[in-house]
């Protein structure tokens, strides 16, 4: 029986240690990036899969019952509404943001098509060349 | 418009004049006062040269801080000021930390009789099972009147000082401070319609339930407050003006401060103290037991979630 007890400690531990090597990346991530959009990428990493790793990882070390139960709607609502603010966050960044052409590229997804047709068909053209 | 005066005669009198300086559509110095518009430095004429090289001698005297004794003497001054201030601050709160009483100890001030009366007799005199709310709204319920007036009166300046009251000027808030805001926004209003009635369903529980375990109006009215809060973002004024307009505040904070002040403003005259219930406790852990507690909690997380939600629908603008 303490044999099973010590899986589950090792195994919650372990959860728990991906859980905190996470926020860590995330910590550091957000000090490292500049721009919003990216550190919000860096931030968002922490706000689902850190928390779901330590939150899954104490649900093994709790075992079940209700507080378990608890424990995961914690997780549930955290991966509806943190996604959701992120959202918002990056949408007000895209439309009032003054030197968006210092920070990224706009593109329409029919161009973006168009253009990677494009690069394909000129590597496919490149080696011809070559043989002629 | 006088209607007994020609408007001739009207706009010679005093009281017109005066409107029209009130509205700002005439200008009392104009005509009246010689006025010459100023003349731009051409920086040609000797005296103009003479004149800009004085200010650039001036400002590099005064910026120039390397030469400047004083500035020197007063850097070397702050700093040691500020090391000596930091290091009193810190060994005066050290020393302070060093004089308090250990924890555990027996005979600390805390633990005296108004402690040990909580803890021993608080279950069965205010009949909650959470001590804590026993105290605030039974015991010192007094001190809760209070506080719940505080947010009134907060929510009463903020209406004060942010109304807009105008259609057209609602209208131009609308395109100035929240042009560029998401409007609509699925995403966000999929996440609302999921996220908003546990919520409030759970904002109710903790009200309901703050004489049995933690929670209380206070926080409870705060978690039903963000869900109004949430859904007034995804949805917009146009829906949440179906149910919450400024009447239903007004109504609702003014019945549970009513409630409250009704029940419990005879501490006025006792003296804090409280005088005995006619209504029965019932068996503590009950959801209807505690007597007045349920009630009153009830009337705080009505308050404090009015509160919040009117703060943020007048700092939003473009509502009420």
């Amino acid at each position: 029986m303490a044999a099973i007890e010590w899986i589950r400690f090792g195994i919650g531990g372990l959860f728990l240690l991906c859980g905190l090597g996470i926020f860590a990346i995330e910590m550091i991530g957000i000090y490292r990036f500049h721009y919003v959009l990216n550190r919000m990428h860096a931030a968002a990493m922490g706000d689902t899969l850190g928390i779901g790793f330590s939150i899954f990882g104490l649900i093994v070390m709790n075992g079940l019952n209700l507080t378990s139960v608890k424990l995961l709607l914690v997780v549930a609502f955290l991966w509806i509404s943190s996604p959701t603010s992120s959202h918002l966050i990056a949408r007000l960044e895209v439309t009032t943001d003054e030197e968006k052409d210092k920070h990224y590229r706009q593109v329409e997804l029919t161009e973006l098509e168009k253009e990677l047709a494009e690069r394909e068909r000129e590597e496919m053209d490149a080696p011809t060349e070559e043989e002629g | 418009m006088s209607r007994k005066r020609s408007e001739e005669e009207y706009k010679k009198t005093i009281s017109f004049r005066l409107k029209q300086w009130a509205d700002g559509s005439r200008d009392p110095f104009l005509d009246t006062v010689e006025m010459k518009p100023a003349l731009p430095e051409s920086g040609e004429t000797p005296l103009d040269l003479h004149r800009q090289e004085e200010k650039r001698r001036m400002l590099r005297q005064v910026y120039d801080t390397e030469h400047n004794a004083e500035v020197r003497i007063f850097r070397k001054l702050y700093a040691v000021m500020g090391t000596l201030l930091c290091v009193f601050l810190v060994l005066m709160l050290l020393t302070a930390v060093s004089w308090l009483p250990t924890v555990g100890q027996e005979d600390r001030p805390v633990n005296n009789e108004v402690a040990q009366r909580y803890v021993e007799s608080g279950l069965s005199e205010t009949g909650a099972v959470n001590i804590v709310t026993g105290m605030i709204l039974d015991y010192r319920a007094f001190d809760t009147l209070g506080e719940s007036h505080v947010l009134f009166a907060a929510t009463c300046t903020v209406l004060i000082l942010l109304r807009v009251d105008r259609k057209k000027q609602r209208a131009q808030a609308e395109t100035n401070d929240r042009l560029y805001e998401p409007k609509n926004d699925l995403i966000l209003q999929t996440a609302a319609r999921i996220l908003v009635p546990p919520i409030l369903i759970f904002g109710i529980y903790v009200i309901l339930c703050g004489h049995l375990g933690p929670g209380g109006g206070f926080s409870g009215g705060a978690i039903v407050g963000a869900g109004l809060i949430l859904y007034l973002n995804a949805f917009g004024f146009a829906k949440t003006e179906r149910f919450f307009t400024a009447k239903t505040y007004k109504v609702s904070s003014f019945l549970a401060l009513a409630c409250y002040s009704l029940s419990k403003c005879y501490s006025f005259y006792t003296g804090a103290n409280g005088i005995e219930s006619a209504i029965p406790l019932g068996t503590p852990g009950a959801i209807l037991s505690s007597g007045l507690i349920f009630v009153l909690n009830i009337c705080v997380g009505i308050v404090v979630a009015g509160t919040m939600y009117t703060f943020y629908v007048m700092f939003r603008k473009g509502g009420y």
